[in-house]
C-alpha cells in the first residue's frame, strides 16, 4: 500500500516537474571540440555582461555529431548554434534542409593553427610538408618509383631529420583537424616532394589525389579518436613519438611538449595571422535563423561572441590561443544583418 | 593407497617393508609433505591475490589522494584596487546603463594597475617582469567578480577597496608544487619572473592558499579558468538524478519482487519475465543510455543534458538489481512465518506487508543502497543524453522544475575536466574523484550498518 502511494507521489512529482518545462530559456550549443574551449569562454562571459539572459549550455561531440543535432529539425528540443571546425558539408545541408532547418547563419570566429609536436626532452623536429609526406604517407616514390612507405626512421625520410623511429598520433577521421592535416599537409607535401606527378603518371589525376592524402597503415601513425589530452597521454608513454595538437593545447601545455616548425616558421597566433605558418583553419558556429526571437539571447550571445571584447585580438579567445581573423567587423555586420547562407 | 597417505593406519605386512623403516607418527612420510607444501602453496596464492588487490586499491587511493587533494585549496590575492573612473565610466555620468557597456575583459587594467601598485609600494624588484606577467596574476573571474561588484554599487567609483580574488592558475600550481621555477621558464603561460613574484607577494602575505569551499559550491568554469571550476552543479544534478531513482526504481522495484516472490504463479510466463529481470542486470549500461536518447529526448521530447532524463535512464539501470536483491531478501525470510500467519488468519497481503516485508527490509535496503551506490558513478549512458555539457546555472529545486533544468553529474564532471587542455584541471578532476569516492564509501557503510543492525539469523 505504502510503496503504491509513493509511486503515485513520485510519479505526480515528476509529471509536474515535467509540465513547468515549458520554453527553453537558454541558448543550447553542440559540436567541435577545437571550438569548445572558446564557447565556454563565452559562455561565461556572456551571463557576466548580460544578467537578463540564463548562460548558455554547450556540448561537446565533434563537428559532425554537432552538425547532425542542428540539422535535426527546428524545435525547443533542437539545438540552436552548432560548432564546427570546418565548413558545413553541402550533404548536411541537405539533411537540414529536409529537416526543416533552411536558413542558416554562418559565423566564422577566428583561426586555429594545427601544429606537430613531441615530447620536451626529445629532439628538435624542423619539419617541411614534403618530409610529413614522406614519412606518413601511405605510398611515396623512392628513387624514381611508387612504393609503400617504406621508411622506418625520420632520418630515412628526410636525412636532416633526427634518426628516430617514425610514430605518429593523428587525429582519426572524425575529427575537423584530420581534414586539415590531409589537405594542408599531406596534399601539399605530396605536391612538394614530387609524388604527386609520379602518382599521377601511374594513374589517373583523381586516383593520384586520393592517394596523396592517404596516411599509411602499418602502424607507424595511430589514428586517435579522442581527445588532444589522449594524444599527450600516448606521447607520453611513447617519448620518441610526434603528435598532432591544436595550437591552444599546445599553448597550454609548452612545459611538455616541443613544437616542430613547418617550412621554418614556429607556430604561434602571430605566425599563423599574417600567414607565415602554413597549417591552419577556419574554426565556424552555425546559427538556426528560426531560433533567433524564440530563444531569449541567442542572436545576442552571437553578437556577443564575435565582438572585439571577446574574439577581437586582445580579447580572450585570443589569449587562449585563437587567432583573431582579420575580418571580424565583416563577421559582425554579418551577424547583426543575419545574413543566412545561400 | 590408505597405508601410503594415512600415517594412522596399521602397520604394513612386512613384505611391504624392504626400506626397512618403522614410520613413525613423527616423522612425515615423503607424499604427506607434498600434500602440505602444495596447502601451504594454496595458502601462498590466496595471500598473493589478496595483497595484489590490496596494492592496486592502496596505489589507487594513493596517486588520487595525491593528485586530488590540492584541488581543495585555492590562491587568493588580497590588493588594494583603485576603480578609476575612466575605465569603468568613460562617459562620467554615473549612468548605470552606460556602466555596463564596460565589458567585463575591460576591467583587467584595473587589477593590472593594483599588482604594480602594490610592487611599487613593496619595493620589489624583479628582472624582466613584463606587463603580461603581471595582468596574468589574477583569475579571468576577478574581472567578472569586480565588475559585478561595482555595478552592485557604483558608488564605489573613484575608491580604493579592498579585494580577495582568485589568483590565475598557473600562480595557484606554485604553490602546490605543480609549477616549479625550472617549469615556469618553458611554460608559455607563465615565467620566472612572474614565479618570482608570486613568491614575493606570497612572502608579503598578499598571496595566500587557504581552503577553498568553492570547488565543492560553485558551478563549473571554462576552459581559461580551472582555478575557478567547482562541483555545485554535477553534485545538484547527481543528487537529483538519485531523487528520482530513488522514488522510481525502489517502489517499482520492491511491488514487482513482491508480486513475483508471493503473488505470481509459477508458469512459463513468470520464468521468462525472471530470465528477462537477470539477463536485464547485466546488460551494459551504454544499452540504456541508447535506449534513453531514443525513448526520453527523441520521442518523449524531455530536454536535453536534464537530470530527469537522466534519472530515468538510471532507474532503468538500476531496477534489475534491486529486483534481484530484493527477491532474495524476499526467498530468504523462512517460509513458516508466512505458515503462522496465515494459520491464524491472516490474509496474504497482511502476511506479506505484516511480516514478510519488515522481516525482509535489511536486505532491500542493502540491495537498493548498492543499486544507487552504482547508479551514482555511472558515467556511460549519461554521454548520450547529454549531461557532457558545460552547464553553469544552477538547477532550480525540485519542484520548481529543477527535474528539467540542465545539469552535470559527478562522475561525467571528472570525465569532462580530464579533457580539457589546461593541466590544472587534472587536479580538479582528481578532486572530483575523491568527492565521488566518500560519496560511494558512505552510502556503503551505510549499507553494512543497517544490514549488520537489522539482520535477523534464523
Amino acid at each position: 500500500m505504502k510503496s503504491v502511494k509513493i509511486t503515485m507521489s513520485a510519479i505526480a512529482v515528476l509529471a509536474s516537474s515535467a509540465a513547468i518545462a515549458s520554453a527553453r530559456d537558454y541558448v543550447s550549443v553542440a559540436g567541435s571540440s577545437t571550438v569548445l574551449p572558446y564557447s565556454n569562454i563565452v559562455a561565461t562571459e556572456f551571463p557576466a555582461n548580460y544578467p537578463e539572459f540564463a548562460a548558455p549550455v554547450v556540448e561537446g561531440g565533434g563537428s559532425g555529431g554537432g552538425l547532425s543535432q542542428f540539422c535535426n529539425g527546428v524545435g525547443e528540443n533542437t539545438i540552436d548554434i552548432a560548432n564546427a571546425s570546418r565548413p558545413i558539408r553541402d550533404g548536411e545541408r541537405e539533411t537540414c534542409a529536409a529537416n526543416g532547418v533552411e536558413d542558416i547563419i554562418e559565423v566564422r570566429i577566428g583561426y586555429d593553427g594545427i601544429v606537430f609536436a613531441s615530447d620536451v626532452n626529445g629532439p628538435e623536429f624542423v619539419l617541411t610538408p614534403a618530409d610529413i609526406f614522406n614519412a606518413l604517407g601511405r605510398n611515396v616514390v623512392v628513387d624514381g618509383e611508387v612504393v609503400a612507405n617504406p621508411h622506418t626512421t625520420w632520418a630515412q625520410a628526410n636525412a636532416d631529420l633526427p634518426d628516430q623511429g617514425i610514430t605518429a598520433f593523428v587525429p582519426g577521421t572524425r575529427h575537423g583537424t584530420r581534414e586539415v592535416f590531409e589537405e594542408k599537409v599531406l596534399a601539399v607535401g605530396c605536391e612538394e616532394s614530387g609524388a604527386k606527378a609520379a602518382f599521377e603518371e601511374a594513374h589517373d589525376a583523381d586516383t593520384a589525389k586520393e592517394m596523396c592524402m592517404q596516411v599509411r597503415t602499418d602502424g607507424r601513425s595511430v589514428d586517435i579518436d579522442g581527445d588532444y589530452t589522449e594524444t599527450l597521454a600516448r606521447l607520453d608513454s611513447d617519448r620518441e613519438a610526434i603528435g598532432v595538437f591544436g595550437l591552444s593545447f599546445y599553448e597550454n601545455n609548452t612545459a611538455r611538449l616541443r613544437v616542430a616548425t613547418i617550412d621554418g616558421v614556429t607556430p604561434s597566433t602571430e605566425t599563423i595571422a599574417s600567414g607565415e605558418y602554413p597549417v591552419s583553419r577556419p574554426l565556424f558556429f552555425y546559427v538556426k535563423k528560426a531560433h533567433i526571437g524564440v530563444i531569449p539571447g541567442l542572436k545576442e550571445f552571437a553578437e556577443f561572441f564575435v565582438s572585439d571584447g571577446m574574439a577581437g585580438p586582445d580579447g580572450p579567445l585570443a589569449a587562449y590561443g585563437l587567432v583573431a581573423d582579420p575580418e571580424l567587423a565583416e563577421t559582425q555586420a554579418h551577424v547583426a544583418d543575419e545574413v543566412v547562407m545561400n | 593407497m590408505t597405508d601410503a597417505t594415512n600415517p594412522h593406519a596399521p602397520a604394513a605386512p612386512a613384505a611391504s617393508e624392504p626400506r626397512g623403516a618403522r614410520k613413525s607418527l613423527l616423522v612425515l612420510d615423503e607424499r604427506t609433505k607434498r600434500r602440505n607444501r602444495a596447502e601451504s602453496r594454496f595458502k601462498a596464492y590466496g595471500i598473493g591475490a589478496i595483497a595484489i588487490a590490496a596494492l592496486a586499491l592502496l596505489l589507487l587511493v594513493f596517486t588520487v589522494l595525491r593528485d586530488g587533494l590540492p584541488a581543495f585549496t585555492q590562491t587568493f590575492v588580497s590588493v588594494p584596487v583603485y576603480i578609476d573612473p575612466a575605465v569603468v565610466d568613460p562617459e562620467g555620468n554615473r549612468d548605470p546603463e552606460e556602466m555596463r557597456r564596460v565589458i567585463t575583459t575591460q576591467y583587467a587594467p584595473l587589477l593590472v594597475g593594483a599588482v604594480n601598485n602594490w610592487i611599487e609600494q613593496s619595493g620589489t624588484q624583479i628582472e624582466g617582469l613584463t606587463n603580461r606577467d603581471v595582468a596574468s596574476i589574477f583569475s579571468s573571474r576577478a574581472n567578472q567578480d569586480l565588475r559585478f561588484r561595482v555595478l552592485n554599487d557604483p558608488e564605489l567609483v573613484g575608491q580604493t577597496i579592498d579585494v580577495n580574488m582568485l589568483a590565475a592558475s598557473r600562480i595557484d600550481g606554485m604553490f602546490k608544487g605543480r609549477v616549479t621555477e625550472a617549469i615556469a621558464a618553458i611554460d608559455s603561460r607563465t615565467s620566472v619572473a612572474q614565479y618570482q613574484l608570486a613568491h614575493a607577494m606570497q612572502e608579503a602575505g598578499t598571496l595566500e592558499t587557504r581552503f577553498n569551499w568553492h570547488f565543492i559550491t560553485r558551478a563549473d568554469a571554462p576552459d581559461n579558468m580551472p582555478e575557478a571550476a567547482g562541483l555545485g552543479v554535477a553534485l545538484l544534478g547527481s543528487l537529483y538524478m538519485m531523487l528520482t531513482v530513488l522514488l522510481l526504481a525502489v517502489p517499482i522495484g520492491v511491488a514487482a519482487s513482491i508480486y513475483l516472490e508471493e503473488f505470481a504463479p509459477k508458469n512459463r510466463l513468470t520464468d521468462v519475465i525472471e530470465v528477462n529481470i537477470a539477463n536485464l542486470a547485466a546488460v551494459p549500461s551504454i544499452v540504456f543510455g541508447i535506449l534513453g536518447l531514443a525513448a526520453f529526448i527523441q520521442f518523449m521530447h524531455l530536454p536535453r543534458s536534464a537530470s530527469i532524463v537522466g534519472g530515468l535512464v538510471l532507474t532503468l539501470m538500476t531496477l534489475p538489481t534491486i529486483i534481484i536483491s530484493t527477491r532474495a531478501a524476499l526467498k530468504s525470510v523462512p517460509p513458516s512465518i508466512r505458515d503462522a500467519a496465515l494459520g491464524v488468519g491472516a490474509s496474504r497481503m497482511q502476511t506479506v506487508f505484516h511480516h514478510v516485508l519488515p522481516l525482509a527490509m535489511p536486505g532491500i535496503l542493502t540491495g537498493t543502497i548498492i543499486g544507487l551506490a552504482q547508479a551514482l558513478g555511472e558515467t556511460a549512458p549519461l554521454l548520450l543524453i547529454g549531461m557532457v555539457a558545460f552547464v553553469q546555472t544552477y538547477p532550480a529545486a525540485p519542484w520548481d522544475g529543477g527535474l528539467t533544468d540542465p545539469a552535470s553529474a559527478l562522475p561525467v564532471q571528472v570525465y569532462n575536466w580530464t579533457q580539457r587542455s589546461d593541466p590544472a584541471f587534472f587536479e580538479r578532476a582528481s578532486g572530483a574523484i575523491i568527492v565521488l569516492l566518500i560519496f560511494l564509501l558512505c552510502m556503503n557503510v551505510l549499507a553494512v550498518y543497517l544490514r549488520r543492525k537489522f539482520e535477523r539469523r534464523w
